[in-house]
């Protein structure tokens, strides 16, 4: 029999670009989606926090900043806050930190999928999207060494390509999808489980 | 392939021994950090000397005294500025700085003071608000070797213009330039601010109250601790402040869940200015 795999947690790293391509993909989630989304943007260390705010008012699923030893929930979309590296705990509750930069970057995906891979395993999606940097290619990798499902935008569709291109090169993805396709893969993958 | 979760329960369980043998053999205590923080930097540590696990690390460390203190580095964070959030420092300026006025003799606390940068903040700030002469900073850190650097005070000239925009942002009236003097690729801050600042060693997790102070700064610290280390160090500040005295926390840190939330009023959310109720 076909056995519909079970996903608690989608890590998404977004770079240059990102408020586009994000625009596109988290409209289009179902409100009822059954796991927690965690996003690393990378903004600058004195932005606001106008992307959580902006979201939260253009999609169907809630939008916030990850705090500091919140637990998440589903259906709930958690930006890591400017200037912070977002990381997961075992327990599955987030984490905050303030430690070095890692790829130039604070957040950093890396930090973020890294550790996200120990506490959700082969639970996990991963998703790199458009950006012009490599940061999070070897996270990516990590998700993928623990078993969990990667998905990279496909270059061509990516405003800045090199993040994709380097996640690509560091692992052998599962999905390469066009930016217009993810959120309802995502959707798919995601609201089907019970069926 | 997939990595047997009974993997990462190994490795948790091997780093919960190595901490424990810190405690026991050196006296600092991080069995309540945050963990996914605290392996990040072990993993660092393992990498960077190519270790085996974290078995071979912990033989290591109880052996030789020099390879635990650069662990000790590594598992401090010393990552600050100056003006570090800028809008902090204006609502310090704007809220506090009034009542801090009315007192004879003003005692200021930095709680995990790193190397130094935003004590030296503190003290151009009371010195433009004309109450540095009558303010006594108290500036403690765990970790020896960064308190040693912020006696110093000596950052690299390539931070200075970050450092002079954060300044201007935080509300500074002079030129920031005033407040150093360029040695080469280094500045170093000038005496009379040094003069008002006290160093000493102190750790959070195991120390105890520090006496009636008007205003405490405690940034970026709390996030690596559990909720049970936080709210034991929240008991020590509200017990090392004065009636009416300030506490000021990282931006992303908050007293809203702690065991004293009610024993603080709220002075300014957004710059998690908090004041002990009378």
């Amino acid at each position: 029999m076909f056995e519909v795999k079970q996903y608690d947690a989608v890590v998404i790293g977004v770079s240059a670009g990102g408020l586009a391509a994000l625009g596109e993909i988290l409209p289009q989630l179902d409100k009822r989606i059954p796991v927690p989304i965690f996003i690393v943007q990378h903004v600058s260390p004195d932005s606001d926090n106008f992307m959580p705010t902006h979201f939260d008012s253009h999609c169907h699923v809630s939008v916030k900043e990850g705090e500091d030893k919140e637990p998440p929930e589903k259906g709930t979309v958690y930006f890591a806050p400017p200037n912070y590296h977002l990381l997961v705990e075992l327990e599955k509750t987030l984490a905050l930190s303030v430690e070095e930069r890692v790829n130039y970057s604070r957040p950093s995906v890396d930090v973020l999928f890294d550790t996200a891979a120990e506490a959700y395993g082969d639970k996990l999606i991963g998703i790199i999207l458009t950006g012009a940097n490599s940061d999070g290619a070897l996270g990516l990798r990590k998700i993928k060494q623990f078993g969990g499902l990667t998905i990279v935008q496909s270059p061509e569709t990516a405003e800045a390509d090199s993040m994709p291109r380097a996640a690509i090169e560091a692992t052998d993805v599962d999905h390469l999808l066009p930016l217009s396709e993810i959120g309802v893969f995502l959707n798919s993958l995601l609201m089907d489980k019970g069926a | 392939m997939n990595q047997e979760p009974e993997q990462i329960e190994n490795e948790r369980l091997e780093i919960k021994l190595l901490l424990e043998a810190i405690y026991l053999k050196y006296g600092y205590d991080f069995r309540n950090y945050a963990c996914a923080h605290t392996k990040r930097r072990l993993e660092h540590r393992l990498n960077v000397d190519s270790m085996e696990n974290y078995s071979a690390m912990q033989h290591r460390l109880i052996h030789d005294e020099a390879f635990f203190n650069t662990l000790l580095l590594d598992l401090s964070i010393n990552v600050t500025e100056m003006f570090r959030d800028p809008w902090v420092y204006s609502k310090v300026r704007e809220l506090v700085v009034p009542h801090l006025k009315t007192y004879p003799f003003i005692k200021i606390w930095h709680a995990g003071c790193s190397a130094g940068q935003e004590v030296y903040s503190m003290g151009i700030l009371l010195e433009e608000e004309g109450i540095k002469e009558r303010s006594q900073i108290y500036a403690t850190d765990f970790n020896e070797l960064i308190l040693q650097k912020a006696k110093q005070g000596i950052y690299p000239m390539d931070v200075i213009r970050e450092y002079t925009a954060n300044y201007q942002k935080s509300g500074g009236k002079q030129s920031f330039s005033d407040y150093y003097t360029a040695d080469y690729d280094n500045v170093v801050i000038k005496q009379s601010l040094k003069d008002k600042v006290l160093f000493s060693s102190h750790n959070l997790v195991t120390d105890g109250v520090f006496g009636e102070m008007n205003l405490i700064f405690c940034r970026n610290v709390l996030i690596y601790f559990d909720r049970e280390l936080q709210n034991r160090v929240f008991n020590l500040f509200y017990e090392s402040l004065c009636p009416g005295g300030f506490l000021c926390l990282g931006s992303k840190e908050s007293l809203r869940f702690s065991s004293v939330a009610d024993k603080f009023e709220v002075v300014s959310g957004r710059e998690k200015i908090y004041r002990k109720k009378r």
